[in-house]
């Protein structure tokens, strides 16, 4: 325990510094975290894509429309266990700036293909059975302060530019990180009846497959039923779509990134160093506590202890801090949906505080161990 | 010695002796280049991209798109409708009438380049007017398209960032086969981005009908813009919008601008800290490893204030230096950088160039400035208050 106190005076004899070196470490993973969740941000949930759901859109691009029929003839191909479809209506909530996606679906389809979006029953039942109902994500419902029964006009663009009255039925939340909430649906057949065109069409289809080992056999079999109709398809891997979407944003992405990385090491290699020069510059006290009989083990233990102290405070305190970051949520407004800190990368930073610890403690701590005690007295 | 001469020679002193220090001079250098050149790269992605669409809109040109669209993706105009714009007062004429041209646009897929998947390469439908309206276009390879024909013009930025628009090739998109026969420049700006076409042979490609989605018109002069729209705006046949070329694209480089200058300026504030926390340190042992000489001046009678301005010019050299190398790197690394990206706001990508401008330079200089500054700070106050006595004892 008396060691443990020697351990803290030394840790407090230059508070500044003490403070300077917690604060560094802080900061370094502070960006590590803000690293973490924006890589994840530019992928768009990748992640958290669903392996046995297949995307298929239209072959020339997924602006253009497919027929309503497909959905039956789908359902046959072999290996396919389910399907259903949604269309973009990318209206305007107020301001153009207020972005959230839109979706036409069949309501009762759509939460039998996405289970990751949960809600109450009763606001289930009330849905499925409102035809101008529409539910909000979370993330939605809360930027708007929107809630159950609030009635919501739209300006519509693509179909019908006139104003279109939505009734919130109910807010469904995410079974899982990384799911986007910044979404709200509403039924098709609204859509279909409200707009000036369109009747009949839908923007893309989502098939379930039965084993999603199986996926690329599916994806070709459905994309040859369709072939030299006048909508020929194109189906991919939800994760396939996601990602491919990711790519578009491109280098951005990589470039943030990658200097993401430069800057938490250097901080990591500049801090490491200051840590490491505040023992190099106690090399002499190190001998005191040798001819005083501290065997080697303990004066290395004191040392390591020292420098770990520095970096888990630190680290621990950044880590804590940007997860609290990322819990704001997107700041950004919806254009990075999947906006939160992956619990393998906390255990990765976590991993890096430790190895902070011992590498900035161990090599001052090593040298000081094998001086010779008049050598190291001699030095000031 | 007057207070002036005083901190003239303190600094003096200080900077002549920086050699001695040099290891850790050079790491607090080191740290600010580095916030500088992180800071000054970042902002210069989002200044090429909001550059890009800027310069694309010129004051007496106007967009026309249905009532309720924001871009062109979401719009769309019947023929009858696009007649009665290009008809409308305010409308600059030529030997060939109407300088108006009806546009559509429509999304291409095609793989960047070291990228196997295909991305949202826009394609426009114009009708002749459209090199008129935007006279910067000029044709810098091969010939025009020809109308009525499946070829294609594509932007220079587009052909340099995705597979296969070289002159000559013909591919395969929407239900027809292209033939690129030229590539254009536009001095940098979005069209560059995009592939040209008849519209006429855009239309039944896609199945259009002879719907458009989008007018460009070139405008008496800028003035004209209110009595154009306000002729618009009463034409009981129309249910339109219509916006200044430049209010239009600068709208859309928002939300993309936004979302990369939040992001720098967030990554720049926390590495700022960082290092300043980095120069503090360094600061202090300039400090520390000069006690002596500090209580010697104080001794000979320099006052308190120039060794604290002294300490703090220092630091501001250091930051000076910083600044300037992490500018000029990121100059050579970042500037002109060529890439592509998805705009949020139109689905469609838009290739662009890194720009580190001058004023971006200032700012990271500047930024490096504050710094040396609070780096310096601490450390100065610390020398000035040392006791003389006890300091000219220590060591």
């Amino acid at each position: 325990m008396k060691h443990l106190h020697l351990v803290w005076r030394n840790l407090l004899r230059r508070k500044t510094r003490t403070m300077f070196t917690f604060l560094s470490v802080a900061i370094a993973f502070v960006l590590f975290g803000v690293l973490a969740t924006i890589r994840v941000a530019f992928n768009y949930g990748v992640e958290v894509a669903g392996a046995d759901r297949l995307i298929m859109i239209h072959k020339v691009s997924f602006i253009n429309f497919l027929p309503i029929s497909y959905k039956e003839r789908i359902k046959t191909v072999k290996g396919v266990s389910d399907a259903t479809h949604a269309t973009w209506f990318g209206g305007i909530y107020q301001d153009p700036s207020n972005f959230f996606s839109q979706m036409a679906v069949d309501p009762e389809e759509w939460l039998r293909m996405y289970p990751e979006f949960t809600l109450p029953e009763d606001q289930k039942k009330a849905w499925f059975a409102n035809r101008v109902g529409a539910i909000a994500g979370r993330t939605v419902a809360n930027r708007f302060g929107w809630k159950a029964g609030d009635r919501i006009p739209i300006q519509g663009t693509i179909f019908q530019s006139g104003v279109w009255e939505f009734t919130i039925d109910g807010i469904f939340d995410a079974d899982r990180e990384g799911v986007d909430t910044n979404q709200f649906f509403f039924h098709n057949k609204y859509l279909w009846e409200k707009a000036r065109w369109g009747d009949g069409m839908v923007g893309w289809y989502i098939i379930r497959v039965g084993d999603p080992k199986a996926s690329a056999e599916v994806a070709k079999r459905v994309d040859a039923l369709f072939a030299n109709s006048p909508y020929e398809t194109k189906t991919s891997t939800e994760k396939a779509f996601v990602q491919a979407f990711a790519n578009q944003v491109g280098d951005i992405g990589a470039i943030l990134t990658a200097i993401l990385v430069a800057v938490f090491f250097t901080i990591l290699l500049v801090t490491g160093n200051t840590m490491a020069q505040s023992i190099r510059e106690r090399t002499s006290e190190l001998a005191v506590l040798k001819t005083l009989g501290y065997p080697n083990g303990l004066v290395l233990a004191m040392v390591l202890a020292e420098s770990l102290v520095i970096a888990i405070a630190g680290g621990g305190a950044g880590l804590l801090l940007s997860w609290l970051i990322s819990r704001q949520g997107d700041p950004t407004g919806g254009l990075l949906p999947a906006f939160f800190f992956p619990p393998k990368d906390m255990v990765l930073g976590v991993a890096l505080v430790l190895a902070l610890g011992f590498a900035s403690g161990l090599l001052p701590a090593l040298r000081a161990m094998r001086l010779r005690i008049v050598d190291a007295l001699r030095r000031t | 010695m007057s207070w002036l001469t005083q901190i003239v020679a303190v600094s003096a002193l200080n900077l002549r002796s920086l050699r001695q220090r040099a290891a850790s001079s050079g790491v607090a250098v080191v740290g600010i280049a580095g916030v500088v050149i992180v800071f000054v790269a970042v902002l210069s992605i989002a200044e090429g991209f909001r550059r890009t669409l800027v310069t694309a809109g010129s004051d007496d040109a106007a967009i026309v798109l249905r009532a309720g669209s924001d871009t062109e993706l979401t719009s769309g105009l019947s023929l009858e409708e696009t007649r009665i714009i290009a008809d409308a007062p305010g409308v600059l004429r030529n030997a060939a009438g109407a300088v108006a041209s009806a546009e559509l646009l429509v999304l291409v897929d095609l793989n960047k380049k070291g990228v196997d998947t295909p991305a949202n390469v826009p394609m426009r439908g114009v009708q002749p007017a459209a090199f008129s309206v935007r006279d910067e276009v000029k044709l810098v390879e091969g010939r025009m398209f020809e109308p009525g024909r499946s070829e294609v013009i594509v932007g220079r930025a587009a052909a340099g960032q995705f597979q296969g628009l070289e002159v000559g090739r013909t591919l395969r998109w929407g239900e027809a086969a292209w033939t690129v026969v030229g590539i254009f420049e536009a001095n940098g700006n979005v069209a560059e981005s995009e592939l040209w076409a008849d519209a006429g042979v855009v239309q039944p490609a896609y199945r259009r009908g002879t719907s458009f989605q989008a007018v460009y018109v070139k405008l008496e002069s800028p003035g004209a813009f209110e009595r154009f729209k306000d002729a618009l705006a009463a034409d009981p046949r129309l249910e339109i919008k219509v916006v200044r070329e430049t209010e239009y694209y600068a709208q859309q480089s928002q939300q993309l601008s936004r979302l990369i200058r939040t992001l720098g300026y967030l990554i720049a504030i926390l590495m700022g800290i960082g290092a300043v926390f980095g120069a503090i340190n360094t600061m202090y042992t300039a400090v520390a490893s000069r006690t002596r000489e500090i209580a010697t001046l104080r001794a000979l009678g320099f006052g308190a204030g120039p060794v604290v301005l002294s300490v703090l010019t220092e630091a501001m050299a250091l930051a000076f230096v910083g600044g300037t190398v992490g500018g000029l790197l990121a100059w050579a690394g970042f500037n002109g950088y060529q890439t592509a990206t998805l705009n949020w706001q139109t689905f469609t990508q838009i290739a662009f160039a890194f720009a580190v401008t001058p004023s971006l330079l200032v700012q990271g200089l500047t930024y490096a400035l504050v710094m040396g500054f609070f780096g310096g700070m601490l450390p100065a106050l610390r020398a000035a208050r040392l006791p003389v006595v006890t300091a000219l004892r220590e060591l």
